[in-house]
């Protein structure tokens, strides 16, 4: 009850930021539109009301607070508008229309968990490469940190436009961008975790002359469970940013990103807003959905999570 | 000689006592320095020891004395530096690879995702037991340390003590003739302690293993060995080692005999005379 309770509060003081915020945000529109209208409005001309300050405006036409939540194309839609375009577009649109955000987070959601898979298979394998092979951490390790130095926002055009010389598209160079982010907290929990066993397990194998195959299944995959959910909730939604990323460039018809850049490229703010929440629900659904699974499988290890 | 013997056929662990003292493991002039120049620390100078088969040593001294790096060089897991150590004949390596020691360490450091069986089954997997032999090995260490109630139950579900005789059945459920034991009830009170002493030497009556022991206590010491080896720290080494004129049978009141105190005072004298060195 009592977290709800905080919940609740922490909610509600972003919210009544937000619904304030939208007053100064939309201030000089709204006074354009009632000069256009003929009100009286103070400064009179849009030349004078250029460089004076938001808030100056506000206190000068009080008149317009009660209008700022409710304008057509608001520089900063109140939170009921966007709510409202989220619901319009998610549960009152057939999911086949083209301005269904459930199409559109399908088309997101699909290159998102493939790059995760792929992600997560290669920073698995890239760490127990890590962990077994001096070469490979001396080596391999360096390159991964430097990969996630790279803007991907700078990289993911290039990426697509070599695969697409090379005849891949669609799906998969939005995934493969996904892999790009997701991959690394994958590689660093992993080592982390294939580490994790102390000496004593260790000399306990090494006194049964276990080979190192039977360390790994034995001891050190098991071991690193706890660790790779950690890494696989972050990963997961790295995986989900690249995937949109990746829809940015491209001049995607579909997904998430497409959506972002519709938007932006027709103003219409209410949109971008919408698209942005749903994308962070489903990256919360997903990331939920890993901590089921990370609950159910240590639980089931005998492990508390 | 070992008159407890009647009571082993029950397991099928024994084994014929041997008529001559036959060393199992055999220590001469071993050192051993870690690092070197000004750090170099001799944990372990000029050891000479010999276990017979059947024995049950105990290794007592302060810390830094050198009593676990020795059980560990018996492990292959340290190498000496100098000198020579064979076990079974062979190089503490090659015994290693031939499995014939169970090791015991402090802590049960059982696997909290495996049951008690699953983790006391763990070395037979490794060793590629079949499935069937697996399964009745198992069943009959379990017995053996009484916890075959508790098969299916997880590490956290069982108390310190039982923790620690489970680890004790996973070092004996692939029956090396050879028992390395560090502190292994180091992290226990005192009556859980009295009570694993007590079950340990009937353990060691019923299967006549080989048993080296670590210890901090003079008590548990005597009470438990047949032979103790007094240590004493920089550089690690053996001042004396006293065999025990006490019987093989051990109620717990023998603690309270003249012998039991006699020896209890040479092994505390031997500390003290490391100590003032």
């Amino acid at each position: 009850m009592k977290t709800v309770m905080s919940f609740l509060a922490v909610l509600a003081v972003i919210v009544g930021f937000w619904y304030a915020a939208c007053v100064p945000m939309n201030v000089k529109g709204l006074l354009d539109a009632a000069e256009r209208a003929g009100e009286q409005v103070t400064p009179a001309t849009a030349r004078e009301r250029r460089d004076a300050g938001a808030f100056g405006l506000v206190v000068g036409n009080t008149f317009v607070v009660s209008r700022s939540w409710s304008v057509d194309r608001p520089r900063l839609p109140a939170p009921h508008q966007v709510a409202i375009e989220l619901w319009e577009t998610t549960v009152q649109k057939k999911i086949t229309s083209k301005r269904s955000l459930i199409y559109h987070g399908k088309v997101t959601l699909s290159a998102t968990l493939l790059g995760f898979g792929i992600g997560t298979g290669l920073g698995i394998l890239l760490a127990v490469g890590i962990v077994h092979s001096r070469v490979m951490d001396m080596s391999v390790m360096p390159w991964a940190i430097v990969s996630q130095t790279i803007p991907i926002i700078a990289l993911a055009p290039m990426i697509i436009v070599v695969l697409y010389s090379i005849g891949v598209q669609g799906l998969l160079p939005k995934a493969i961008i996904a892999a790009y982010l997701s991959f690394f907290p994958v590689v660093v929990g992993m080592v982390k975790g294939l580490r994790s066993p102390d000496h004593m397990k260790l000399d306990l194998l090494i006194t049964y002359n276990a080979n190192t195959a039977q360390g790994f299944w034995k001891l050190r995959l098991p071991s690193s469970m706890p660790y790779l959910f950690a890494s696989l909730k972050i990963g997961i939604a790295a995986s989900l940013v690249g995937a949109i990323v990746g829809e940015l460039p491209t001049g995607a018809v579909a997904g998430f990103g497409a959506r972002l850049l519709a938007g932006s490229y027709y103003g219409q703010t209410v949109q971008i807003w919408s698209a942005l929440f749903a994308a962070a629900i489903l990256a919360a659904g997903l990331v939920a959905l890993l901590g089921v699974m990370e609950r159910l499988i240590l639980n089931r290890m005998g492990v508390k999570a | 000689m070992r008159d407890v013997l009647s009571q082993s056929e029950i397991d099928g662990f024994a084994e014929d006592t041997p008529a001559v003292a036959e060393p199992v493991v055999k220590a001469q002039d071993l050192n051993l320095v870690f690092g070197a120049g000004e750090s170099a620390v001799h944990a372990l100078k000029d050891v000479n020891l010999t276990i017979n088969k059947g024995d049950f040593v105990s290794f007592i001294g302060p810390s830094g004395c050198g009593k676990t790096t020795f059980l560990r060089c018996i492990a292959a897991l340290e190498q000496p530096t100098g000198g020579s150590l064979t076990v079974n004949g062979m190089t503490p390596d090659e015994a290693r690879q031939a499995r014939a020691y169970g090791y015991v360490f402090q802590h049960a450091g059982l696997y909290p995702w495996r049951s008690i069986a699953k983790n006391i089954q763990l070395p037979l997997e490794i060793m590629g037991y079949s499935k069937a032999e697996q399964g009745k090995r198992v069943g009959e260490v379990l017995k053996l340390v009484e916890l075959e109630q508790f098969g299916k139950k997880f590490p956290w579900q069982l108390s310190g003590g039982m923790q620690q005789r489970a680890s004790i059945a996973r070092a004996l459920a692939f029956d090396a003739d050879i028992l390395l034991m560090d502190e292994p009830f180091g992290a226990l009170d005192e009556i859980v302690r009295d009570h694993l002493n007590e079950q340990l030497l009937q353990l060691w009556a019923r299967t006549n293993k080989t048993i080296g022991f670590v210890t901090h206590s003079i008590p548990e010491a005597v009470y438990l060995s047949t032979k103790i080896v007094v240590m004493s720290p920089r550089p690690g080494r053996i001042t004396d080692i006293i065999e025990s004129p006490l019987p093989k049978e051990r109620p717990l009141d023998i603690r309270d005999s003249p012998e039991f105190i006699e020896v209890a005072h040479r092994v505390r004298e031997g500390l003290r005379a490391g100590h003032a060195s």
